[in-house]
């Protein structure tokens, strides 16, 4: 049982980082992107080929895949971002596809369907975290989640998320302000694509293995709903919406009634969860995060 | 006086409607200056020509002799200059926030605030372009001073703030630039007339003391040509008249059209 209550909690922790990029691009920027499954993906992919094929060590595949997302969110993102809502949702959503296709197709790099096995473990200073005994591998992913958080925490109250926030906020407003919207929205888009590629890199290492079939469109969903749910613009409430996500996913089994309940049960969940909330909290159960409330993260100088 | 804004006979279309048909006007330096005309003229067209929100198809507009827009590289291809340098001057259109960057603030129609920022936050937007702290901290207290209502309200959400105060925090807004050319778009829309007589005070002492060129764009053509020197009126996308305010309040034709008498 507790171990089982570990595993989630692990994958809470990896969905987290995914939901950190998703808050900066929809929570900060207003845009509605449905492809952290895309990048999540690349980053797998990347440490996956990189450990397997050339034995490259996990700590240097981890910046190589968050880079490598980052490069392909700038890519996906200089064409897409000139969409707004609906529209790009619809084209971020293209790309995930496109991406768990390539990789299902690409068999002299990727192995096709069959994907990577035997990933290496993490080593930290000479010592295997084996994601079978949980509790090194839980500290190590909550590690990560501790410092892309005060990271984007920082980045949420600098001059570039004030930017971003005008942005979303009345983007010909904010251009006439001095601020190149596209330069910013690119910046965004590339941030949190990057996150959920490092996120990628720590579930390859934790499975120890990839498929294509783990990358489907329901990742980006949960992701969004995690955003939602939590409070749009706030990274300490995605990340309590990781959490809730995660735990709800895992209901049935938590509770042992996997063999009456349903897999798709969660998925009816996922649907009435972001309806309700929709009707009932917009705000989602934390809400926005007002400006300088935390001392911790003062802005450098100025503002109050 | 030297011309601070150019506008050399352009036109702009939106797909096939000539919004804006051989257009040529200037504002002089220190000047402040109107446009009037009625609904749909493409008086707030040619302000979005200015700082760059819509292509030209023919013509030039420069900003202290420098082309700020031009036939070339506007319009829908601004974002794929992401990657130059700043454009060299004189040979392609700037980007709205570039031609921020010159100097220019706009007040937009509609006021456009971050209604969910406070004002202080606003004025901090504003000054976006300033990396002084000291400066940025120095210009609040003068906007403060200056329109007393926003300093009682500074931690105050825009949205809850009236139409007049609003408005009143949008040119606060634009002046934590400093800027060398302030454009205003209809600052007395949708506000009770007493207000309006306030902000065009307002805007004349900014003309005044801060030495700041003032372009407004009006339906009001009473108010915006008592408040200004130079008046320019656009009809169905022509400017069909240009001389002094006081000449145009005179005029029998302008009396007539957009003065009800």
């Amino acid at each position: 049982m507790i171990n089982f209550i570990l595993l989630i909690l692990i994958y809470t922790g990896i969905y987290a980082l995914m939901a950190i990029g998703q808050n900066l691009i929809t929570g900060y920027v207003g845009l509605l992107s449905l492809t952290q499954a895309g990048f999540f993906a690349i980053g797998s992919y990347v440490t996956a080929i990189l450990s397997v094929t050339y034995g490259i060590d996990f700590w240097i595949t981890v910046p190589i895949a968050g880079i490598l997302a980052a490069l392909f969110g700038v890519v996906i993102g200089l064409p897409t971002l000139r969409l707004s809502g609906d529209y790009l949702a619809i084209a971020t959503l293209g790309f995930g596809e496109i991406v768990r296709n390539i990789l299902n197709n690409w068999d002299s790099l990727t192995n096709g369907p069959m994907g990577i096995q035997r990933i290496p473990m993490i080593t930290v200073f000479g010592m295997k975290i084996s994601p079978y005994a949980k509790w090194g591998f839980l500290v190590v992913v909550w590690l990560f989640v501790l410092v892309a958080f005060v990271l984007f925490e920082r980045l949420a109250n600098s001059r570039m998320g004030r930017a971003l926030e005008a942005v979303r906020e009345d983007e010909i407003a904010a251009s006439s302000m001095g601020i190149n919207a596209t330069r910013y929205k690119v910046w965004a888009f590339a941030l949190g694509a990057g996150i959920a590629g490092v996120a990628g890199s720590l579930q390859s290492t934790f499975i120890l293995s990839v498929t294509p079939g783990v990358f489907t469109f329901m990742v980006s969903i949960m992701v969004l709903c995690m955003v939602v749910l939590g409070g749009m613009g706030n990274f300490a409430a995605v990340i309590l919406g990781a959490f809730i996500i995660q735990f709800i996913s895992y209901f049935p089994q938590l509770v042992g009634l996997s063999n009456i309940i349903p897999p798709q049960f969660k998925q009816i969940l996922f649907g009435l969860i972001l309806v309700t909330m929709m009707i009932w909290r917009p705000q989602g159960i934390l809400g926005r995060k007002t400006r300088g409330e935390p001392a911790i993260f003062k802005r450098r100088g100025g503002k109050k | 006086m030297s011309e601070l804004l150019t506008i050399d006979s352009i036109h702009v279309s939106y797909g096939n409607i000539k919004a804006l048909k051989d257009v040529s006007m200037h504002v002089d330096q220190g000047d402040i200056v109107c446009l009037i005309g009625a609904n749909g003229a493409g008086k707030s067209t040619l302000l979005k020509a200015i700082v760059g929100l819509e292509p030209l198809v023919e013509g030039n507009i420069s900003l202290d002799g420098e082309v700020i827009a031009t036939t070339q590289m506007s319009g829908s291809s601004r974002h794929i200059k992401l990657f130059r340098r700043s454009g060299a001057a004189g040979t392609s259109s700037l980007r709205t926030d570039q031609i921020a960057g010159l100097g220019v603030a706009l007040v937009p129609e509609g006021r456009r605030v971050f209604a969910d920022m406070s004002v202080e936050e606003n004025l901090d937007m504003g000054a976006f372009l300033v990396r002084d702290e000291q400066l940025i901290a120095k210009k609040k207290e003068e906007m403060y001073d200056f329109f007393p209502i926003l300093g009682s309200r500074r931690k105050q959400k825009t949205r809850s703030l009236s139409g007049g105060e609003q408005q009143m925090m949008a040119i606060a807004r634009a002046l934590m630039s400093s800027p060398r050319l302030l454009l205003l778009d209809e600052p007395g829309l949708g506000l009770a007339p007493l207000i309006v007589a306030d902000i065009f005070d307002k805007i004349r002492i900014i003309n005044q003391e801060e030495n700041v060129t003032v372009f407004l764009v009006e339906q009001n053509a009473r108010m915006a040509l008592k408040a200004s020197n130079h008046g320019y009126v656009m009809e169905n996308g022509r400017i069909v008249l240009s001389d002094k305010s006081e000449k145009l309040l005179a005029d029998e034709k302008v009396r007539a059209a957009y003065l009800g008498e």
